[in-house]
């Protein structure tokens, strides 16, 4: 081994632990993406009320901000203190990084919105909630999908750093270099598939954020 | 009656009225524009009648049924709605934004395409428009658009924001045609909120110029050119609008004579040859002792049978061609110049004399139509010519 380069290392890595690599992989993103999802569910509603009652707004997004300040290693060890270790402590911790982002762009895509469209929306004779569904949402949901794909970048980061209280994933690999002689190899190993995994959601979800962008609907043929 | 609004007054509390008093009534077929300055309270009646404000005081009815007792929801399907800044839905297609009422009224998807079909047809524009997205669209056909889409779901009334004040004059011009072709062939009732008096004039079969909160005035273009009610409404027509408009409101009655020279059909030949002679004319009208006209008389005939008739009556022309006093300049004058006639009898509903209108007359129409008070302050030398050439066009 120790006359291999740092590239034959890492290649001789994965073709010996491959699909631990990949087990690995699949965990540190579902963490990532249920803390992204639940953080969805709780935050676009809550965005959507934050922009009906526009007065709120700083207070919710004051608690946001403040979430957001309190280190992710300080915030796992807090929430450990709860839930304990294990992969829930990971996840609460994805959910409360995820919100600030979701309900944020929520709220502004909810605001911008063209008040013209929602003024003749509504005299034609939709409901609030037909408001709501048939144009407000639709076409804030290209900001929203940008929130969402923040909270995901920042998701798989924390995750990362959630292997610290044993919710296994990528990070688990690149403790395990860290500790070890000359273990640059598998630091690689682990870090490479997590940096690739956030910058390919991160591609992912701009296409569709691209998509749903109302501005730039065009009559495909 | 259509649409009734009586007392409409708003209050926003802690400001003032923005609206006190607001009395309309609408028949259907009827096109009304509300015009005024900024904060006249001409939006805020209009938003009233689809519920997107509500009054303070007073009730607006819409045949017979109030609508504050109705669901806003439903009541605004029945009204369609267009704003100045269009407002189509940046995500769905045209066809999606043209049957978007129908669809909330819940209309079969077959249905639905066939009226985007119609409703484009109506609007002259092509039907691979409808999987087009707005932002394909210039800003006229956009509006246009817009107007359909009012129209999609059979609303009875349309009420219209200032919609073609975003708009280049030319597509401004087309479209105005287009709603007014609209009104006309679909017998729709309009509720065309503007600042343009142009366009009120123009589309308008009522206007309501409103200032402060307040109706000015409630009348027709016609009558509100010939008798704007006070300077405000002056103002809002604007000078120049008010003498251009002369000769197409003012009547006969206002511009004839009103001492024509008359004689009854009893007076001896001699007695009429010493009226002209004393009135430095050359023919007399003949009346009866009640004023009614009875025929004329001039000078060559009374030379021509001096020795063969003794009375007026036995030489005067029984056939005279004569004007209503009540009939428009407009409609008279071309037909008073195409006759040649030196002068015109002018009569009432029961053909009394009432006047007489003089080729000299009619000058002095034209002279105002085209200068009017600006001439006074153009002492330019060189605009004598040009004047003079414009004279010569306008006959």
């Amino acid at each position: 081994m120790k006359n291999l380069n740092l590239l034959d290392q890492l290649i001789y890595y994965f073709s010996h632990n491959g699909l631990y690599v990949l087990n690995q992989f699949n965990r540190t993103f579902l963490i990532a993406i249920y803390g992204v999802i639940f953080a969805a569910v709780i935050g676009i509603p809550i965005g959507i009320w934050t922009a009906k009652y526009r007065k709120l707004s700083p207070i919710v997004i004051g608690i946001a901000n403040v979430i957001q300040t309190v280190p992710s290693l300080a915030m796992l060890s807090i929430i450990m203190l709860g839930l304990g270790l294990g992969v829930n402590t990971v996840i609460m911790t994805v959910f409360l990084y995820a919100l600030l982002p979701i309900i944020k762009n929520t709220y502004t895509g909810m605001v911008n919105v063209d008040p013209d469209v929602l003024d003749s929306g509504k005299g034609m004779g939709m409901t609030t909630f037909q408001l709501l569904y048939l144009v407000e949402l639709p076409l804030s949901l290209s900001v929203i999908m940008a929130g969402i794909r923040n909270a995901l970048v920042l998701g798989i980061g924390i995750t990362a750093i959630g292997s610290f209280v044993g919710a296994g994933g990528l990070g688990d690999i690149i403790i395990r270099g860290s500790n070890a002689t000359n273990g640059g190899a598998i630091i690689l190993a682990g870090a490479l598939p997590t940096a690739l995994m956030a910058i390919i959601s991160d591609a992912v979800l701009a296409f569709f954020e691209k998509k749903f962008d109302p501005s730039k609907k065009k009559a495909t043929k | 009656m259509l649409l009734k609004m009586e007392h409409l007054s708003k209050v926003y509390p802690g400001k003032k009225e923005v609206l006190s008093d607001f009395n309309l009534d609408v028949n259907k077929g009827e096109f009304i524009c509300l015009i005024g300055t900024s904060g006249s309270g001409k939006t805020t009646v209009m938003r009233m009648i689809n519920r997107m404000l509500n009054q303070t005081e007073g009730s607006i009815l819409i045949n017979d049924e109030d609508i504050s007792k109705m669901d806003p929801v439903k009541l605004r399907r029945k009204i369609g709605y267009v704003i100045q800044n269009v407002g189509l839905m940046p995500h769905m297609t045209i066809r999606e934004n043209i049957t978007l009422v129908p669809k909330l009224l819940k209309w079969s998807e077959d249905k639905r395409n066939e009226r985007a079909k119609e409703m484009l047809k109506l609007v002259e524009m092509p039907e691979e428009m409808l999987d087009r997205y707005p932002s394909e669209l210039s800003g006229g056909q956009q509006q246009r658009i817009g107007v359909v889409r009012a129209l999609a779901a059979d609303q009875d009334i349309i009420l219209m924001d200032e919609p073609f004040g975003a708009l280049d004059p030319i597509t401004r011009d087309s479209l105005q045609t287009l709603v007014k072709d609209l009104q006309v062939r679909l017998n729709k009732t309009f509720i065309f909120v503007t600042h343009d008096m142009d366009e009120a004039l123009r589309l308008a079969t009522r206007i309501v110029i409103m200032s402060h909160g307040k109706q000015v005035q409630t009348d027709s273009p016609d009558n509100i050119l010939r008798h704007p009610a006070n300077e405000f409404v002056k103002e809002l027509i604007g000078k120049d609008r008010l003498i251009q408009a002369r000769p197409s409101i003012t009547t006969v009655g206002q511009i004839m004579l009103k001492d024509p020279v008359a004689i009854t059909p009893g007076k001896s030949l001699i007695q009429a040859i010493q009226l002209m002679h004393d009135r430095r004319v050359d023919s007399l009208l003949v009346t009866d002792d009640a004023g009614i006209l009875k025929g004329r008389i001039d000078v060559e005939s009374v030379d021509y049978s001096f020795n063969t008739a003794t009375s007026v009556g036995d030489i005067m022309d029984t056939d005279v061609f004569t004007v209503d006093s009540d009939s428009l300049i407009r409609d008279t004058v071309g037909r008073i110049l195409k006759r040649g006639f030196k002068n015109i009898p002018v009569v009432d509903d029961n053909h009394k004399l009432v006047g007489i209108v003089t080729r000299a007359a009619l000058v002095d129409i034209v002279y105002d139509a085209l200068y009017g008070e600006a001439h006074a302050e153009q002492n330019h030398p060189s605009t004598g010519t040009s004047d003079s050439k414009k004279v010569g066009d306008d006959e």
